[in-house]
């Protein structure tokens, strides 16, 4: 296992791409929370504004690049032909999932680790300047307050979850195109279908049980009631969902020729 | 050495030369023997049918869920003469006018108030004042005091100055500014069979006339006289959704006076009689509580509350019926940049471009073959959608917001194109990124999530919602948008209520913009750089 974690790091390292998409999903998370922060104005106060939300908005957009990576790691294999020589050094197939999972996991938890705090930093800055801060009764944006601790944390595990989601579909689907469209579409299409279903409480639940809507449940320190799914309990069907994935695409891994 | 070696100068017939017709069979031969592109395109087609099939069946429109007899209530949102669904809320104080006649009044004042929400015996325990822009008090002529009649009505307004509106729709601007004692509006309807002036005046002595508008088959006898209404409020939040403020019910009053009321020509009965026009119990429309009238010294005093103005928040615009689309759409992006990407996975694009060295035209052919492929699988999803869902809508007893047969087409249609142009724009980005996922990635991100963090959950504000919907590929999606957009209606005007900021098709020539723009880029990567 110990090896097949070095192998995996090694070659997740040396590939030039790594770097600049997790660069990217960094930087793009940040500019699009600072964006919609600056966007956001209340002029005759009293708006049921979630100044931490707002200030991670650039989750839905970073959570692609994320995923991109996620199943880049294996679907670049099978594209190469290396998935054949990776199984021949490690005849264990579910260890470099395994191991796959534990690299990933770990390098997007630095990345979000960098982008989460600089975007409720920027969102908190940009919001207060617009109004929108302590000095009108808004929660502030404070690492010392529960929820907001709640949002961060939650941001950062949220965007692995993502990743481990993306990994297991990517093992099961191995064609990368299929699979980022895979993951994409249950990330941002359910939402939008749950939308226009036209019935309220299939709504509800279908928010309740779609990985996105869910999982970023974790993201809200106001207005807990009027959320479709309490923070944790949404964090905990994503995990479902990447749980569920990376069990289908290990089962596959482990049972279908490569 | 032959003379047949020393070669002709002529070059020799081009062998690789294929006819353009020849190039597309040869895209759609690969399109159609790739089996995964094939299943996709198709499954989803089936998946927009059915999923229109389920909300049409399944549907229930909200203030139904809440209603007396459960979620199965039934309610009637009365119609225009239009067909449209109209709100016909107010307080009519009337006396019926058999044949031609005018009517003549002089407001003196408009004043508006929110209810509380708190009721006691079905007032509201406190009013307090306000400023609705849209409440209207004047003088009307209708066919009769039922929800939905046909009328024409002048009137003062709290803050559009003087109007003629007529048939919920119709609305033409007279004066400008308020009614007030110190400057008063009079009001003149007069009716000619079937065709009824309207006119002001702010003084009594120079009239102007706003509108001469034609009631068909108004009946020999009309009802007419004063009316107040006043529509409800709701505070719109950043994020689009409306709410309301806290101990308030949303419902204002409008109060106004009338006075020098002066009847001319067939005036039947000798008083007035005051008559509240609202939907029965459960209606939906939160008709407000504070309604009557007085008369003393020849003024009357009339509180009302409601609209009279279309529709545009209670019945089901259609467009929900193709929530499949954008399954089909992700299908349609995946399998656009596989189109491209794939040849470029296997190696294939050397054969391809061997086969046909003028690279342009291979990147023609695949546009014709893969718009062609996504218009056809999306036309005939989302019409089954539609036109097989309405009338389930209809028979699960959802209002349906109605639209006239051209709009359905511009739905159908322009939303399968809407699929075909962005599918064309992920070939374009296949062949710009030459990388299946990326292409996908920065497809689906350009594309869907412009439209979900605007239209579909709304995460963005209000205002940047609107800037994202004018300039990103996401324009297109105003394409869905079915109610109009009535200047005479106060309601939030954002992305996630239905309103896109640009008209239908202009938003579409904003995705064929990108579209464009992208496919240029592709022609320019794939002719001067080596596959």
């Amino acid at each position: 296992m110990k090896h097949a974690l070095h192998a995996e790091w090694t070659k997740l390292r040396t590939l030039a791409g790594t770097v600049w998409l997790l660069l990217a999903a960094a930087a793009l998370t940040a500019a699009v929370s600072a964006a919609a922060a600056a966007a956001t104005r209340c002029p005759s106060g009293g708006c049921a504004d979630d100044p931490a939300k707002i200030s991670l908005t650039g989750i839905y957009l970073g959570q692609a690049i994320v995923a991109v990576l996620a199943v880049t790691v294996v679907s670049g294999e099978y594209g190469t032909g290396m998935i054949r020589l990776t199984l021949a050094a490690t005849p264990r197939r579910v260890n470099i999932l395994a191991a796959k999972a534990a690299v990933i996991t770990g390098l997007v938890l630095v990345t979000g680790a960098v982008a989460v705090p600089v975007s409720l930093l920027a969102g908190a800055l940009i919001l207060s300047g617009h109004g929108i801060g302590p000095s009108r009764g808004y929660p502030a944006i404070s690492f010392t307050d529960g929820p907001v601790l709640r949002a961060a944390f939650g941001s950062v595990l949220y965007l692995a979850l993502i990743a481990l989601l993306s990994l297991g579909a990517a093992t099961a689907l191995r064609e990368a195109a299929a699979a980022i469209g895979t993951v994409l579409g249950v990330l941002y299409v359910l939402p939008i279908v749950a939308v226009f279903d036209g019935d309220a409480t299939l709504t509800r639940h279908l928010e309740q049980i779609a990985p996105m809507t869910a999982g970023l449940a974790i993201q809200a320190t106001t207005g807990l009631n009027s959320l479709p799914i309490s923070p944790w309990a949404g964090l905990g069907v994503l995990a479902a969902w990447a749980a569920g994935s990376l069990v289908v695409g290990g089962i596959l891994l482990r049972n279908r020729d490569a | 050495m032959t003379a047949a070696m020393i070669t002709p100068s002529r070059p020799a017939p081009r062998a690789g030369r294929v006819g353009f017709a020849h190039l597309v069979r040869a895209e759609w031969t690969k399109f159609r023997t790739v089996r995964g592109w094939v299943i996709a395109v198709v499954v989803t087609a089936l998946l927009t049918l059915l999923l229109g099939l389920f909300i049409g069946s399944h549907s229930h429109v909200a203030p139904c869920t809440s209603g007396p007899n459960g979620p199965a209530c039934r309610y009637i949102i009365p119609t225009g003469p239009g067909g449209e669904s109209v709100t016909d809320t107010y307080y009519f104080v009337h006396r019926p006018l058999a044949g031609d006649g005018s009517i003549t009044a002089r407001v003196t004042s408009l004043t508006e108030a929110t209810e509380s929400a708190q009721t006691v015996n079905g007032r509201p325990v406190s009013t307090k004042p306000a400023v609705v822009p849209w409440s209207k008090a004047g003088l009307i002529i209708t066919a009769g005091p039922s929800q939905g009649s046909a009328y024409a009505a002048v009137m003062a307004t709290g803050s559009h100055g003087t109007r003629m509106q007529w048939n919920y729709t119709g609305d033409e601007a007279g004066l400008a500014g308020g009614a007030s004692g110190t400057s008063p509006r009079w009001l003149r309807l007069t009716r000619t069979g079937d065709v009824i002036n309207g006119y002001d005046s702010a003084d009594g002595t120079n009239w102007t006339k706003i509108a001469t508008v034609t009631l068909p088959g108004l009946g020999a006898t009309v009802q007419a006289g004063m009316f107040a209404t006043s529509p409800s409020q709701s505070t719109a939040t950043n994020s689009g959704v409306t709410s309301e403020s806290s101990g308030s019910s949303g419902a204002t009053d409008a109060t106004a006076t009338f006075d020098r009321v002066g009847l001319s020509g067939g005036w039947r009965g000798g008083s007035w009689t005051g008559t509240s026009v609202a939907g029965g119990a459960g209606s939906p429309y939160p008709t407000g509580h504070e309604a009557g009238y007085r008369q003393a010294a020849g003024a009357f005093t009339v509180t009302g509350s409601g609209d009279i103005a279309p529709d545009v928040t209670d019945g089901v615009p259609v467009d929900a019926l193709l929530a499949g689309v954008f399954l089909a759409l992700v299908a349609a992006l995946v399998v656009g940049a596989q189109f491209m990407t794939a040849e470029y996975r296997r190696g294939l694009i050397r054969v391809t471009l061997a086969a046909s060295p003028r690279r342009g035209r291979v990147l023609a052919a695949k546009v014709i073959v893969l718009g062609g492929v996504s218009f056809a699988a999306a036309v005939a999803g989302s019409a089954g959608a539609v036109l097989i869902g309405i009338p389930l809508l209809r028979a699960s007893g959802n209002p349906v917001y109605p639209v006239s047969a051209l709009t359905e087409v511009r739905l159908i249609v322009g939303t399968a194109a809407l699929v075909a142009v962005f599918a064309v724009c992920a070939l374009g980005a296949g062949a710009i990124v030459r990388h299946g996922a990326g292409a996908v990635t920065v497809a689906i991100t350009a594309v869907i999530l412009p439209y979900l963090l605007t239209a579909g959950i709304s995460v963005l504000p209000a205002g940047a919602a609107d800037w994202v919907l004018r300039v990103s590929p996401a324009a297109g999606f105003a394409i869905r948008q079915v109610i109009p957009a009535y200047p005479q209606v106060d309601v939030s005007r954002t992305p996630f209520n239905d309103y896109f900021p640009l008209p239908p098709w202009g938003g579409f020539a904003v995705t064929c913009a990108w579209a464009a723009l992208t496919l240029a880029l592709a022609a320019y990567r794939l002719t001067r750089r080596d596959a």
